[in-house]
């Protein structure tokens, strides 16, 4: 199939060699899991268990609210330990709320439904399921995936592309469920496509992975699904590029990709719909990647949600050097993390632990105009000018610029020989104009309130003088009154 | 406390200095090449140009209280003080090699804030001061040695130092030469008989400077830069084509008045200028589309200088101006962002076409 070119990416070295060969395993089941209530993109759920109760695996534990979110469902069966504030896979440390449960070890599912032929269901029951599963993107996106089916079928979606790019280095989860589980994702990407009445769908593997590849291309024989092989570059699992590289068509800046009728999911997503859809199977763990050059063997897993990232490590052997860093997803994209006590999610693809030479150095020269930046990014932005509006405190500037078209892959801080921060700068502008908008908001509201008690003080005022002046009327009046009765007397 | 290391937590190997230290490799051959045809006189000068250079930079960094040695360490002072040793008369008396270094480092480059910030090129911006204050012993150029002349070490350091002369060595480059003959009425191809061969000047052995002699070596260096990614072919070509399509026009309408495309192309510092002085990043356009302009225009300039100007060569000057252009050319070609047309706007619902 003739693909369509693409713009900028770079091309870090993979080091996918490092986990790629090691089949998925089965995580022991740790004594405890931490279940963090928001694993998604939306409301958090709300908790609908107590502590001292016991569940069972793929119990409901927290209900989804409102529109745009997720529930969250036991991983294992055992006893709620606590339920309250816990250390989330963030950066910054800060807690959120999670259920702890004790695990019993005997991993006891809550009795499920099967369905033998999936696609008898009508396209709103599949819908459903997804959603009762708590299927959220599990590329990374974590957005709510029943919320794109439900809109997609709404906006007439025709093309349907399933992304097993999986461009970050190191992260080889995706790549190993292709090839051990092949026909089960055929059968979630059919599902999917029935669901949202699509009439073509296309999967985008990149071709440094030939025995995905093959495998796919086996399983989706004799079916609607088209296998194609792209090129090995980062970003290609960005959702708009994998749609450019298929398609040729470009998502417009204001839109999504709905409305140029397509929808993506991940692979990974595909699977677990078809657990939830085939088995009635809630989402309860995922496959991830356990990688690094301090990590002593690395792996792909099969872990619980809310196992602890220690517990990970442990099972891989420990570290053979002490980490510089550790990271949370990709080298690229991902976030450190300060400790190994948190909770995986539904949207870790995978754990790092690098030395320092794999980070490379981070000591900062100036700018020498090379355009690397410009040449590597995929959106099409000038980095350095961004950053240097952005440095002046011209943030605006910086918009007018595209700023929020950024999609902070990295792209632009990987290839910069000045080794700039560039990624950095643009987060913080972000976090800048959110903090302006949020300001404006409560300033608007703000004034909304003086002026209202403005109003309300003058009008009290104008009551208080027109009483006033009612009273002093009356007065005079029944003064009037009494000198006329006096007179009348005299 | 420690700080929160933002991603990527992965980088290219590559850095400044190693950017600066691939083109300095680049220009080895040419220099080389250049010394063993000008003698101890052309080291020397490049031995002092460079010396100047570090010295003059560590100077102004502790006017500035600023740390000497990473600022030093990224070798962006030692290559812009080797391309201008290699653009001056190899046999220049020692303090135009000094005066021009320090001018390049502490005027044209660090008065301007230092590395990255500097509008003009740094190496020409001296070239084109020297130029214009010592017209004689910048125009004094030298003929390639044979052995039996060459002047020994010694005699080498009283060249360059003391002044002394060597008989029968004084030349002139051969744009200057044409433009002198131009002058005094001389048709072109009688001011080039004896004195011009192209094979000649694709191997460098005439009068000129290090690096407008060894048009080879320096197109050698210039396409393993390319090849190593350190520039892109966008500008070199353009500068190329922008003296090429403008001599091949003139010279076939006109060949008594008008040097042909081979004659202009090999000579003077076109080579040098299109390979190492116009990818120069810091002074150039960010995007592809701007440096083909750019180039372009450099190269239109040159020719025209070349052709009707005072001065015999003109690639500096047209650098210097289009050096002055760069942030007009930044400031109207941009690239197109995804998902939006060239003013911005969100694109509509249509599909693109293939490879747009």
């Amino acid at each position: 199939m003739n693909l369509f070119k693409l713009r900028g990416g770079v091309h870090p070295q993979g080091r996918k060699e490092l986990a790629e060969k090691h089949a998925i395993r089965q995580l022991p089941m740790p004594e405890r899991l931490f279940v963090p209530l928001q694993q998604h993109v939306g409301a958090p759920a709300q908790p609908l268990v107590r502590v001292g109760d016991q569940v069972l695996k793929g119990q409901l534990i927290g209900a989804g609210q409102g529109f745009i979110s997720a529930p969250v469902h036991a991983p294992t069966s055992g006893r709620i330990a606590a339920i309250g504030d816990f250390s989330a896979a963030h950066p910054s440390g800060l807690s959120s709320p999670t259920v702890t449960i004790e695990a019993d070890g005997l991993d006891n599912w809550l009795p499920t439904r099967s369905v033998d032929d999936p696609f008898a269901l009508s396209p709103e029951e599949i819908a459903n399921a997804v959603g009762a599963a708590g299927i959220v993107g599990l590329g990374g996106a974590t957005f709510p995936s029943a919320v794109k089916l439900s809109l997609s079928r709404k906006n007439n979606v025709h093309t349907l592309i399933i992304n097993g790019g999986e461009c970050e280095p190191y992260i080889t989860c995706d790549d190993r469920l292709m090839q051990e589980r092949a026909a089960e994702i055929i059968e979630g990407v059919r599902l999917i496509r029935y669901a949202v009445g699509a009439t073509r769908v296309m999967v985008g593997i990149e071709d440094n992975k030939p025995v995905a590849l093959r495998e796919m291309q086996a399983a989706a024989a004799g079916t609607e699904v088209k296998i194609v092989a792209v090129p090995a570059m980062y970003p290609m699992g960005w959702d708009k590029q994998m749609i450019r590289a298929l398609t040729g068509c470009e998502v417009p800046a204001d839109g999504r990709t709905a409305d140029i009728g397509m929808l993506v999911h991940n692979v990974a997503t595909a699977f677990a719909v078809r657990d939830a859809v085939r088995f009635g199977r809630p989402l309860v763990s995922r496959v991830l990647t356990v990688s690094g050059g301090a990590i002593a063997t690395p792996a792909n897993l099969q872990v619980p949600i809310g196992a602890l990232v220690e517990d990970l490590f442990s099972f891989c052997g420990g570290f053979s050097q002490k980490p510089a860093r550790m990271v949370l997803g990709g080298p690229m994209m991902g976030v450190e993390l300060f400790t190994a006590a948190v909770p995986v999610v539904k949207g870790t693809s995978g754990v790092l632990a690098l030395t320092q030479q794999e980070i490379g150095s981070t000591q900062a020269a100036p700018c020498i105009r090379c355009s690397n930046c410009v040449r590597a990014c995929p959106v099409g932005l000038l980095p350095l000018e961004l950053a240097a509006h952005i440095r002046s405190g011209d943030s605006g500037a910086a918009v007018s610029r595209g700023l929020k078209d950024c999609i902070a892959c990295g792209c632009c801080s990987f290839v910069c020989p000045s080794h700039i921060p560039l990624v950095h700068y643009f987060n913080f502008a972000k976090g800048e104009l959110m903090e302006q908008e949020r300001g404006k908001l409560k300033q608007s509201a703000t004034k909304i309130l003086a002026e209202e008690r403005l109003a309300r003080i003058e009008r009290i005022e104008r009551e208080r003088l027109e009483a006033a002046a009612k009273r002093k009327a009356a007065r005079e009046a029944k003064k009037r009154a009494e000198q006329m009765s006096k007179m009348e007397v005299a | 406390m420690k700080t929160i290391a933002h991603s990527p937590h992965a980088h290219a190997p590559v850095t400044v200095s190693r950017v600066m230290l691939t083109v300095m490799l680049a220009l080895l051959p040419a220099t080389l090449y250049g010394f063993w045809i000008y003698g101890w006189p052309a080291f020397n000068i490049w031995v002092v140009t460079l010396l100047a250079a570090v010295i003059g930079e560590a100077f102004v960094l502790r006017l500035q209280q600023r740390p000497v040695r990473p600022v030093l360490s990224d070798c962006s002072g030692l290559l812009c003080a080797w391309l201008l040793a290699i653009s001056l008369p190899p046999w220049t008396p020692w303090w135009i090699a000094l005066l021009g270094s320090w001018f390049a480092v502490i005027i044209a480059k660090h008065v301007y804030g230092g590395l990255g910030q500097n509008p003009f090129n740094p190496a020409m911006a001296a070239r084109v001061m020297l130029l214009i204050s010592f017209p004689v012993e910048m125009t004094t150029w030298i003929a390639p040695l044979d052995s039996a002349h060459a002047p020994g070490w010694l005699q080498g350091l009283a060249v360059t130092f003391t002044g002394a002369q060597v008989d029968g060595m004084a030349s002139a480059s051969l744009l200057g030469h044409v433009k002198t003959e131009f002058t005094r009425g001389i048709e072109l191809q009688q001011a080039l008989a004896g004195y011009y061969a192209p094979l000649q000047a694709l191997w460098g052995n005439r009068a000129g400077s290090m690096g407008e002699t060894a048009a080879l070596l320096l197109l050698a260096g210039g396409l393993f830069l390319i090849a190593r990614r350190i520039i892109t072919w966008h500008a070199p070509v353009a500068m190329l084509v922008g003296v090429f399509v403008p001599s091949l026009l003139f010279s076939s309408i006109n060949p008594v008045h008008y040097a042909g495309p081979l004659y202009h192309l090999l000579s003077g510092g076109l080579i040098l200028g299109a390979f190492f002085i116009i990818t120069d990043p810091v002074t150039s356009p960010n995007t592809a589309t701007g440096q083909l302009i750019y180039g372009l225009c450099c190269g239109l300039l040159t020719w025209i200088i070349r052709t009707w100007g005072g001065y015999p060569e003109g690639v500096a000057f047209a650098v210097m101006l289009m050096n002055a252009a760069t942030p007009f050319i930044d400031h109207y070609v941009k690239p197109r962002i995804y998902g939006r047309n060239r003013k911005g706007d969100s694109v509509s619902l249509e599909p693109v076409k293939k490879g747009a």
